[in-house]
């Protein structure tokens, strides 16, 4: 029997013991009156008949592989496989992969015949678990539909299931922080335990292509990130901001003080598409359009190093996208500025302009500041445009019609391609997604405390 | 302080008015900055849109040439007979089409001919003779689609021999622009004249399906716990930093995540919607979690504090009455988040959706590639014929952004209560 037909008999007992919790509860209705409604009582039984198996079946399932594994190595088949683990490994997957019917047919001869005991043991475990499921469905359902009477509190109990199901599913948010540090700090430390990791953060140099003699040049492969942390500094934090901060700060001050009401509704939402649009159609235009004209100026400019993929195609690119964020933050600081400080002003006498470098921006200084460094961390974590539109070539540059490479650039080049999971290329790209989330976290918290400290002061 | 060092002082002044007529002047200028600020972002947005328009609109269309085919003297091993039933197809594609199509080519137009047509002909010539088997004992003239050499040639410049080639078709009438209903229809290929998005759409659609069918119900209910029920204590704080700090997490640290634990640890199969849209939902979730608390507040008080007063439960309050009042506003956005999903390419990249697939999926764990993606995988083909394919993907892409922004509007304009 597979989990799936447990599945299904287990939501049908689930449903029998609802219905007739709740006939019980209508019946003794009937006679007197209830506590809570019959459909609580019937929803009571339901509960108690489908979560407790269900939360089995899913600590059965990742269970049931390794005890299946362990089966068939103890099997007769199992014990004349060769004792290499990874060819081992190898066989056990493939003779899986038939049992589920997924291929038909593997390379490796021994697997064909690892097959049907995969297969049976599989069932075997199968009919264990499922059966464990539904008696523990029929026995919870049985016991929660038995309580049902006038004076059984049924409204309670189903809202204390309800409160377990919502934390449940707000502590989904703290997994996943922690699968994220866990899985990059595990992958990480591996890493550092092949390359060491002062070389890593201070290191120079930057060349993963390992070479497959080990008699090859450079074969050992070099991984030192700060032409990476450079590069993406110079794309994220420089270039794109020096398009970003002024056009977006400039879009907000028009808007809010400026436009009139109509012009406004327009542009706003237009300037809004701006940052809807997916990030690899500003990366296939940094790439296609963007990089021959930079490639081009700097040569007509006498640079005779202008590359096609300079870093000055890929940030400005990267800028234009985040000239809508950086205009919604400063819109906000702006508008959080009291209106008493800004009739104050006009009343001296000041013109707009003035009023608004003397007064309103100064005041929302500290919110703008926090909104760029938001925006730096959002450019620092763009993948898309710097992988289509800056270079692969890890140079310590500050020309920017040179190519430089970031560090998403480089995750993405590290994990396509070849794939095999224990090479010191592949961890690499968790190393670096470390530094990334640690530079990203970093920031984003410096920019909240900045924003919250300086805006509870007119508050 | 002297008269003279304070300045003017009156209006009238000389020295006064010329300062005035300055402010006013920078007062202008300053206000011209900020027009021309806004001018100019607008006109990116303008020139990107343009820019892809005008390069992808051609990527809608195909050339076709007329062929002229005589079966008869064609090697083609296959009798009228046996083509029908289901297997029908199978025994047609058994067939050398392509020779034969390359020979025909080279005798209708000479010998620089012979490789004009792509696999795309093949296929509709495969369904030309499965509809009508009859044919394979006669001569006909067939319209089949170009090569992207010639298809590049004839929509703007090729290569010189492709050029020459066009020329001579043209002059003879034997070619002509229709709508490439292939591309909406079939999936990657090879040849740029051959591809299509149809299996990248429906990727997207299996990927997109899991991430909403994951991260709607668990972060509507996170946000309801969070807003409704969170008691103030160590654990609410937590779960509130976490999210706050998951919303501004970069999307290629949750491809690493899902590479680690979705692939590596849990076995998952690679490149499958499934793996995608658990990984999109990690990703989405923080969104609709905040987009739902910022929802839920704005139910006021009253609404809550008049359905206690008649004897609902904390519970009944949230389900029967805020949670209704505040799904308009978690939808817009939930749709704002799921949009971001549809258009995410770096997370996808890391748990091996680039793969090449060449046949549309069929469920939630066929090895699949998504929009983005594919946009990606053909910006990196050498071939020309790809550029417009590229840019007209884009369009699609950017058709289905707008609509569903269009409708998160919609919903905020039709839907939402000011209170």
């Amino acid at each position: 029997m597979s989990l799936g037909l447990a599945l299904l008999a287990i939501l049908i007992v689930a449903l029998a013991a609802g219905w007739l919790g709740f006939a019980r509860a209508v019946r003794f209705r009937a006679a007197t009156r209830l506590h809570s409604l019959p459909s609580y009582h019937g929803a009571y039984a339901a509960l108690w008949a489908a979560i407790p198996a269900l939360l089995l079946i899913a600590v059965w399932v990742p269970l049931q592989s390794r005890m299946v594994d362990q089966a068939v190595l103890a099997s007769p088949e199992g014990r004349a496989l060769p004792a290499d683990a990874m060819q081992r490994d190898s066989i056990l997957s493939e003779a899986s992969d038939i049992a589920s019917g997924k291929i038909e047919q593997g390379f490796i001869p021994q697997s064909a015949s690892l097959a049907p005991r995969i297969r049976s043991e599989n069932e075997r475990f199968g009919l264990i678990g499922g059966a464990a499921g539904i008696l523990i469905a029929l026995a919870a359902g049985l016991w929660a539909m038995r309580r049902t009477g006038p004076a059984f509190r049924a409204r309670t109990g189903v809202e204390r299931w309800v409160m377990i199901v919502l934390f449940a599913a707000s502590l989904i948010a703290i997994l996943t922080t922690l699968g994220i540090l866990l899985s990059l700090m595990f992958e990480s430390l591996r890493f550092f335990r092949m390359y060491p990791a002062q070389d890593f953060f201070f290191g120079l140099q930057w060349s993963p292509q390992m070479a497959i003699r080990a008699d090859q040049a450079g074969s050992s492969g070099a991984f030192g990130s700060i032409p990476l942390l450079w590069g993406t500094f110079f794309i994220g934090a420089i270039i794109a901001m020096i398009v970003a901060v002024p056009l977006g700060l400039m879009s907000a001050i028009y808007l809010t003080q400026y436009a009139p009401a109509r012009v406004r509704s327009w542009l706003k939402p237009i300037l809004e598409i701006l940052a809807g649009v997916p990030t690899v159609v500003y990366g296939y235009f940094a790439a296609l359009t963007v990089a021959p004209i930079v490639r081009d100026f700097g040569l007509s400019l006498g640079i005779t190093s202008a590359s096609s993929e300079s870093a000055l195609a890929a940030g400005s690119v990267m800028g234009i996208m985040i000239i809508p964020f950086v205009s919604s933050m400063a819109d906000d600081s702006i508008a959080a500025v009291p209106q008493a400080m800004r009739d104050g002003s006009l009343a001296m006498g000041a013109t707009k302009s003035e009023t608004i470098r003397k007064v309103l921006l100064p005041a929302a200084l500290p919110g703008v500041m926090g909104g760029v460094l938001l925006a730096i961390s959002r450019a620092i974590g763009e993948t898309m445009i710097v992988v289509m539109a800056a270079g692969l070539a890890a140079n310590l540059t500050l020309n920017p019609f040179q190519s430089v490479t970031t560090v998403t650039t480089q995750i993405v080049g590290l994990l396509t391609g070849e794939q095999e999971f224990d090479s010191p290329k592949t961890l690499a790209a968790f190393a670096l997604g470390l530094a990334l989330f640690a530079i990203t976290l970093l920031l984003n918290l410096i920019a909240l405390h900045i924003v919250r400290r300086y805006r509870e002061q007119y508050e | 302080m002297s008269a003279a060092k304070r300045g003017a002082s009156r209006w009238t002044d000389a020295a006064m008015t010329r300062r005035v007529r300055r402010r006013y002047l920078f007062e202008r200028i300053f206000r011209g900055t900020g027009l021309l600020a806004i001018s100019l972002s607008v006109a990116f947005l303008a020139f990107l849109l343009w820019n892809m328009g005008s390069k992808g609109i051609s990527g809608f269309s195909q050339y076709e040439a007329a062929l002229p085919i005589d079966f008869t003297k064609s090697d083609l091993f296959l009798d009228p007979a046996t083509i029908k039933g289901p297997d029908a197809r199978t025994t047609v594609a058994g067939a050398d089409l392509s020779t034969a199509i390359a020979n025909a080519a080279g005798a209708a137009y000479g010998p620089a001919a012979d490789q004009m047509f792509s696999d795309a002909a093949v296929d509709r010539l495969t369904d030309a003779i499965v509809a009508n088997p009859s044919m394979l004992t006669g001569s006909t003239t067939l319209w089949l689609p170009v090569g992207s050499k010639v298809d590049v040639a004839a929509k703007r410049d090729g290569d010189p021999a492709a050029e020459k080639l066009v020329g001579e078709l043209q002059q003879k009438q034997a070619l002509r622009r229709t709508f490439n209903t292939h591309f909406l229809t079939g999936a990657d290929a090879t040849d740029p004249s051959a591809v299509g998005v149809w299996g990248a759409l429906k990727g997207s659609f299996y990927t997109i399906l899991v991430t909403i069918l994951l991260a709607f119900p668990i972060g509507v209910l996170a946000s309801v716990y969070l807003e409704e029920f969170a008691p103030r204590n160590r654990w609410t704080d937590m779960i509130e930093v976490s999210i706050n700090n998951l919303a501004a997490v970069p999307s290629i640290i949750f491809g690493l995540l899902g590479l680690a634990v979705f692939l590596d640890v849990m076995n998952l199969p690679r490149s499958a919607p499934l793996v995608g849209g658990l990984t999109l939902a990690l990703m989405t979730f923080p969104v609709i979690v905040i987009a739902g608390r910022n929802a839920i507040k704005t139910v006021p008080p009253s609404i809550r504090d008049a359905a206690l007063g008649v004897g609902a439960s904390k519970m009944q309050v949230t389900f029967h009455h805020v949670l209704p009042l505040a799904l308009p506003g978690i939808l817009t956005g939930t749709i704002i988040g799921v949009a971001r999903a549809l258009g995410e390419t770096a997370p996808l990249l890391m748990i091996g959706m680039r793969a090449f697939v060449a046949a549309p999926p069929h469920g939630i764990a066929d090895p699949a590639t998504v929009l983005p993606v594919q946009i990606f995988l053909w910006s990196d083909e050498v071939d020309r014929g790809f550029i417009e394919k590229t840019s007209a993907a884009i369009i699609v892409l950017l058709l289905f952004m707008l609509l569903m922004n269009g409708l998160a509007i919609y919903l905020r304009n039709r839907f939402e209560r000011r209170w």
